[in-house]
């Protein structure tokens, strides 16, 4: 540990850690530490009770039954997003294609509605239930998690390479196989995962399709049959399926980079004409946003405007009371996510070691820990550990906090690490002390970066659901519980504006992410 | 035997027209350069010729297969033509050796004949290198083994030494020139580097606004020019206005030797420009000789083997360039005699805009 500590290129020059180092890395190590808990507490629950209790509780026949649904719906949704982002992220970048930066911006609005929204409206519209309603509310959410990185992987691919194939004697479709396919397969597979690991969190979705998985069954064994250690154990395996998971999209994401590196772009593209296929194009580039953003609004605007569902409306003082609680516990959230990813991510940005790898990773616990593990761990903790806390607004604030976890550290190590340490170096030299350079030159840089991540958290923890509703103070709803409660009793006239609301939350970080890929293609134009 | 015929090829870039009637031949096993400014068109005449871009018109006949033509357009993995693109292009999944065998039948992808191409290049025992692990000048020729491994009847390299330096690309470039010459293989060579063209190619076929300026050996390009904008744009020329004296031109340079460029057309009197190579014009000391104009000598830019230097000639708005021998006794900010030592070309004054 101490070579680890002592040996790191970013740290040119200094011998001895500074005492500024040794209480960031102590801060860092407790902040690994606090986003542990729930993945600790899991095992400690577990590994405490009664080793048969456990034992029968997995061994039953309907264990079984709930993974196959799981495994079955995870993999079904999965590859149907891998064909399905493929041919759309194809077709944005190489086919001869009229409004394309249009098509991109449609092409990624599924991520503006939750999947649970997205389900509410096709269980209001129609009698679709079961395996299929979850695997088609699912798919077409999800989509864009394929498609944005396929896209990306395919704008950087060199399109003389697909030239030089065909050159060679292979037909259009097999040059993709074999030469482009290759260069993309890492983001796209690595984008394939995310797609699994949602589809194994999600909770709100599957539970109104009435799909029994592993997530719905946790919160059943524990709101309705209350068989904690049921509960528990069924996490264990969710928790053990989420962590594989994230641990092969890391091996993937880490191919991707050792392969870009060796090859740039330099040849124009020239778009694939469609010719007799050219009705297809809009056909493919439509069937998710259609299935995941028109159908369900369209549903919801119709209930709203009350012409469906007369029999129950909303008041508009709940609706305004539930969105102060889900501000005021999402930024709470938020809050609790920067203060854990600040130490770990500069960490990582200015000082890496194996142990800021080791507590990095810690912080990835959040990626594959499904929201209802975090929720039923932390009540269990804080029921043995600290009762005050329990159903508390800081417990379901700290639990936002590791599950976006994630995402901050990542801004915040990007924010820092785009600060070259040539400019600290310069600030030195003219004149600025240690502190002096962070607060005037690094902090500068960094902190627009950082900024919008935190907001970007706060906006994501407003649609969380599975965690809210375990951990929620009794009499407090935010919007999602509120949409959820009136979902289940079949008031889909006062659950539509609460819909809406949520949409409207959501659409804030997909558009971020769309802009980033519109502004990519502009890019493009402008230097071709 | 497969020469291979560029006949009246009229193409479009997104609606735009970018060739208008190319036509030319190369002899089989010769290697043409076809060269052009960026935007000349050459780029999209090599697709056109590889299959990969359906042209408007005219047609592409290798041996005696029409590969386009009225109603046929065979497409690229069935034409027996291979490329070498702009930056290589690796495979970058792919070993170098994987890289060399992807065009051959499946059969001999494990045998020798990878091997075989890679000694071909100069490249025995790199075949298991992943793209990454090679140098600039290695993956290029990794890319001709490549191309060359099925046997094409012709072989288009575009641009293919662009993205090397320059002290690499002229090795890459005679290593390349050999191994076409060995397997006496028909190539088209794109460029924009007139060295290149002249240094590799026999044929040279000279491409501007998407129109054939001239076809001919790269002595016939240099020496002859058959207009002004070629005379400068291959190898560069000192242009003067001048007035046409039948076999001479009166200008800037005093009374210059001149034949009359190819379809041109002069009666003495006539307003001309005239077209003198830079390492034509001799100079010398003034207190050395009495014949030749007297210039000023702006700027000396020393290269070893020659000099560059800048010109200020009397009645002259911008400076001219003169090639010397490297050592010349030239001094900056001094004057010279300039003397015409090998006739020009005389091309019809271009009319005023």
């Amino acid at each position: 540990m101490r070579a680890a500590l002592l040996t790191t290129p970013a740290n040119r020059g200094a011998v001895r850690p500074s005492v500024a180092r040794l209480v960031l890395t102590a801060s860092a190590v407790v902040a690994a530490g606090l986003a542990s808990i729930p993945l600790v507490y899991l095992l400690v629950r577990v590994l405490g009770a009664e080793p048969d209790a456990v034992l029968t509780a997995l061994m039953r026949p309907r264990t079984l039954e709930l993974a196959a649904n799981t495994v079955g719906l995870t993999v079904a949704v999965a590859a149907a997003c891998l064909v399905l982002g493929t041919a759309t992220a194809w077709v944005l970048s190489q086919a001869r294609l009229p409004g394309r930066r249009v098509w991109t911006v449609v092409s990624t609005l599924p991520l503006a509605v939750p999947s649970y929204v997205a389900a509410f409206g096709w269980v209001a519209l129609s009698p679709v239930r079961g395996f299929w309603g979850a695997f088609l509310v699912l798919t077409v959410c999800n989509v864009p998690l394929v498609t944005l990185p396929a896209l990306a992987a395919l704008r950087m691919a060199n399109p003389s390479h697909e030239d030089v194939a065909r050159t060679l004697g292979r037909s259009r479709a097999r040059a993709f196989l074999e030469t482009t396919w290759p260069q993309i397969r890492p983001a796209t597979l690595a984008g394939v995962l995310l797609v699994a690991l949602y589809v194994l969190s999600d909770f709100g979705a599957v539970a109104l399709m009435r799909f029994e998985v592993f997530t719905w069954a946790v919160h059943s064994a524990y709101t309705s049959q209350f068989d904690r250690t049921l509960a528990a154990a069924l996490s264990t395996v969710l928790a053990a399926m989420g962590i594989a998971l994230v641990w092969a999209e890391r091996r993937l994401r880490g191919r991707e980079s050792e392969q870009g590196s060796a090859v740039t772009a330099r040849a124009a593209r020239t778009p694939v004409a469609l010719g007799r296929w050219t009705w297809a194009a809009p056909v493919v580039l439509s069937v998710a946003p259609v299935a995941a953003v028109v159908v369900p609004m369209a549903t919801l605007l119709r209930y709203f405007t009350g012409r469906a569902d007369t029999a129950t409306t909303v008041g508009a003082a709940d609706l305004a009371s539930d969105a102060l609680s889900t501000v005021t516990l999402s930024a709470g959230g938020a809050a609790v996510a920067l203060a854990l990813a600040l130490p770990i991510g500069l960490l990582a940005a200015r000082f890496r070691s194996h142990l800021s790898q080791v507590l990095e990773s810690a912080s990835y616990i959040g990626l594959a820990l499904p929201g209802i593990v975090v929720g039923l761990s932390l009540v269990f903790f804080s029921l043995a550990v600290v009762p005050a806390l329990y159903q508390s607004v800081w417990m379901l604030a700290f639990a936002y906090g590791v599950l976006f976890l994630p995402k901050a550290v990542g801004a915040v190590r990007a924010s820092v690490g785009q600060v070259e340490p040539g400019l600290e170096d310069v600030a030195r030299t003219l004149g600025s002390t240690r502190a002096g350079v962070w607060t005037r030159v690094t902090a500068r840089i960094a902190w627009p970066g950082i900024g919008a991540a935190v907001l970007l958290v706060a906006l994501t923890a407003m649609k969380e659901l599975p965690a809210t509703l375990l951990l929620r103070p009794t009499g407090t709803d935010t919007l999602a519980t509120s949409l959820w409660r009136l979902t289940e009793s079949a008031a889909y006239g006062a659950a539509a504006p609460y819909a809406l609301v949520l949409v409207a939350v959501a659409a804030g970080p997909a558009l971020l992410l769309t802009r980033e890929a519109v502004a990519t293609v502009r890019e493009r134009r402008e230097s071709a | 035997m497969s020469e291979l015929q560029v006949r009246k090829v009229v193409a479009a870039y997104d609606g735009a027209p970018v060739v208008h009637g190319v036509t030319f031949t190369v002899p089989s096993g010769q290697l043409a350069a076809v060269l052009g400014p960026s935007g000349s068109g050459k780029s999209t005449l090599m697709r056109v010729i590889a299959g990969l871009h359906s042209p408007l018109e005219g047609a592409i006949v290798v041996g005696d297969r029409v590969l386009t033509g009225p109603r046929v357009e065979v497409p690229p993995e069935r034409r027996r033509i291979g490329l070498v693109p702009q930056d290589a292009a690796l495979f970058p999944h792919l070993d170098a050796r994987a890289n060399v065998a992807f065009g051959l039948p499946r059969a001999e992808r494990a045998g020798s004949r990878p091997d075989e191409l890679l000694t071909m290049v100069g490249l025995e025992g790199l075949g298991s290198r992943m793209p990454g692990e090679l140098s600039g000048g290695q993956r290029h020729r990794v890319a001709l083994a490549r191309a060359l491994a099925p046997q094409p009847d012709v072989i288009l390299l575009d641009e293919p030494f662009s993205a090397l330096d320059a002290s690499l690309r002229a090795e890459v470039r005679a290593q390349v020139r050999q191994v076409l010459r060995r397997t006496r293989t028909t190539a088209v060579l794109v460029t924009h580097d007139q060295d290149e063209a002249l240094s590799m190619a026999d044929i040279v076929a000279v491409l501007d606004g998407g129109r054939l300026v001239q076809v001919g050996s790269p002595t016939e390009i240099y020496e002859s020019p058959h207009s002004r904008w070629l005379a400068q744009f291959v190898g560069g020329a000192v242009v003067l206005p001048g007035t046409w004296t039948g076999g001479a031109v009166t200008c800037a340079l005093g009374e210059v030797p001149a034949t009359l460029g190819l379809g041109e057309t002069a009666h003495a009197g006539d307003r001309v420009e005239v077209a003198v190579r830079s390492e034509h014009l001799v100079l010398e000391r003034p207190d050395h000789a009495s014949d030749g104009t007297v210039a000023l000598v702006r700027n000396v830019a020393y290269f070893g083997h020659d000099a560059v230097v800048t010109l200020d000639l009397p009645g002259v708005q911008d400076p001219v360039e003169a090639r010397v021998i490297g050592g010349s006794p030239v001094v900056p900010d001094t004057e010279v005699r300039v003397r015409v030592a090998r006739p020009g070309i005389a091309f019809a004054a271009e009319r005023p805009a």
